[in-house]
């Protein structure tokens, strides 16, 4: 089932449909943007040198970095008054990005987001309980008005209150969850405690977006909750969740190409490699009126194939996003991103958000410690509270990179803050032999 | 009567039983009692202190990782086969003693006994039966 025609256009019709937005979106930032202006101006092109697809590869990368420095609203083509909604992202180095949405962006997000829908099987006889945070945060809301254009009828219960979630899950009849795929194995665990099974909940349907997930937890949360896992994928930058979507053949992330440009190149040379090729995917927007992006770097690695699929998206697909070209570990010849680790920790109760990763070589052996701080005092009755949380930890790891970890658990707020990104992870291996 | 016990979490790292100390110091506060149980890994800290609230502020303040137990301290008879006896009354209604310290008192010839047990209202209830002596917060904090 599709929403929109676009979805399964000839490639020869897409890309007509491509290149006549792309040149309207290129002249459009160079003519309201000083910075796309000064982009373009740099390696001397024109709005008019733009006459074919290949010729987007002339114009200079976005990266995040342009976001941050021209905070809050230094990207934006349109004044305040045409803008009807923010939205931001913390940033993981403290300064926030904003984005703005015009009526034609907001329109063009929630169709977005109800393609997405009907691509999970998603109609008007589900409930949909959208456990994404509302605010700020692209997630929730970008759901919300996708849902609602299929007809689902939505519960925006936000997230946390695992309890709540399961009362309303249950009450409601929740047919679909929305969530971020760690927040969904810790609500299976509460469900365990609190003695639920699958079969007294009606799930059906999981729309997990906001972090990627390994197969392995799909697998598990298939098994848990007895549904089918679709993710999705979508950056703050673009537009939030609707960039690209998983149909039910779990076969790629369809990317919304009537809205975006995507291409895969090189993290380190910056050039643009041949379909199939694993790299950086850098997305160009088609339709953006508040904020356009043109070749915005999303540092994402994965793949992406244009062969048709078996549900009938002609779309092209990229791969479940492997993990960021900035951070990519190699211990014990097995690739680490972070975010692996990181979404394994977000699952764990009784530990805070920060993180530190430590690599060392023993023996000519890489180690792994992952130092995680304690939330409160609930733990310090007893040791065996303290020993299952590390072991938890440790075993989840495990299941998720096969690399067996040393856990520390530290006091709140011991791990520095500024540090950012980066130093998330320490790597005292020595690079000589 | 329960009493207050103070828990801290401490990183296997030199110096930082000193920095409790030194917290507590510095803000007048007084241990009465202490009593360390470590790993390899990390330890916790369990005390008796004379202000067991402002503790928790100052400690949570300089970055730990704390909590307050309710805890019972028993007065027992400073002699051979007192310490068994409070223990029996224990293990006869069932209670589970997580764990207990103990020490000589300054002023009595008593020696003060703190247990852990899961119940302790039930067990505070099973102590006065058997004649023990249940000391209160104000003897405790003022050993």
């Amino acid at each position: 089932m599709f929403w929109n025609e676009n979805e399964t256009k000839s490639r020869k019709e897409l890309e007509e449909i491509q290149l006549s937005r792309l040149k309207w979106q290129v002249a459009y930032a160079y003519e309201h943007v000083p910075f796309y202006t000064r982009q373009l101006d740099s390696v001397g092109v024109k709005p008019s040198d733009i006459r074919t697809l290949k010729d987007l590869s002339k114009i200079p990368f976005t990266m995040k970095t342009d976001l941050r420095d021209h905070y809050p609203t230094g990207l934006f083509a349109v004044p305040n008054n045409k803008i009807v909604r923010y939205h931001g992202s913390s940033g993981t180095t403290g300064k926030p990005i904003m984005v703005g949405y015009t009526r034609g962006d907001m329109e063009n997000w929630t169709e977005m987001c109800a393609r997405m829908a009907t691509a999970a099987g998603v109609t008007a006889e589900d409930t949909a309980q959208i456990a994404f945070g509302y605010g700020l945060f692209t997630g929730g809301f970008g759901l919300h008005y996708g849902l609602e254009r299929v007809g689902a009828s939505v519960i925006p219960v936000s997230s946390g209150n695992s309890e709540r979630q399961l009362m309303l899950m249950r009450d409601l009849h929740t047919t679909v969850l929305i969530a971020t795929p760690s927040y969904v194995l810790h609500l299976t665990e509460v469900m365990q405690d609190l003695g639920i099974r699958k079969e007294d909940l009606d799930l059906r349907v999981g729309m997990f977006g906001g972090e990627g997930h390994t197969p392995e937890m799909r697998e598990q949360i298939e098994q848990r909750l007895g549904i089918i896992d679709t993710q999705n994928y979508g950056l703050t930058e673009l537009c939030g969740p609707g960039v690209s979507f998983e149909c039910l053949e779990h076969s790629g992330m369809h990317i919304n190409e009537d809205m975006f440009i995507a291409e895969i190149i090189d993290p380190v040379t910056g050039e643009v490699l041949p379909e199939g090729s694993e790299g950086e995917i850098v997305f160009t927007t088609l339709t953006k009126e508040g904020i356009p992006m043109l070749r915005y770097r999303t540092k994402d690695i994965t793949r992406l194939t244009y062969e048709p699929c078996a549900c009938g998206r002609t779309l092209a697909r990229m791969d479940l996003v492997k993990g960021r070209s900035d951070d990519m570990m190699v211990i014990r010849g097995v690739n680490v991103f972070p975010s692996q680790v990181e979404a394994v920790l977000m699952g764990v109760d009784g530990i805070g958000q920060q993180y530190q990763l430590i690599v060392t070589t023993e023996k000519f052996m890489d180690k792994m410690e992952v130092q995680v701080e304690l939330m409160d005092g609930s733990m310090l009755e007893s040791y065996s509270n303290l020993e299952r949380l590390s072991g938890e930890i440790r075993h989840k790891i495990k299941t998720v990179l096969q690399i067996d970890v040393k856990v520390t658990l530290l006091n709140p707020k011991t791990i520095e803050r500024t540090a950012g990104k980066s130093h998330r992870v320490i790597d005292k291996r020595s690079k000589a032999f | 009567m329960l009493v207050k016990q103070i828990n801290v979490f401490l990183e296997n790292q030199s110096g930082r039983l000193a920095e409790v100390t030194r917290t507590l110091g510095a803000n007048d506060i007084d241990i009465r009692a202490l009593y360390i149980a470590d790993t390899t890994e990390y330890g916790i800290l369990r005390m008796i202190l004379d202000k067991p609230d402002q503790a928790v502020e100052v400690l949570t303040g300089a970055g730990f990782t704390v909590s307050s137990t309710p805890v019972i301290a028993l007065a027992i008879a400073d002699k051979p086969g007192t310490l068994d006896h409070a223990l029996s009354i224990l293990s006869e209604g069932s209670l589970s003693l997580e764990y207990l310290y103990a020490y000589v008192g300054r002023t009595s010839d008593d020696a003060v006994v703190v247990i852990r047990v899961q119940d302790p209202n039930l067990a505070l209830r099973k102590l006065a039966e058997a004649g023990i002596r249940v000391l209160s917060s104000e003897e405790v904090y003022g050993i």
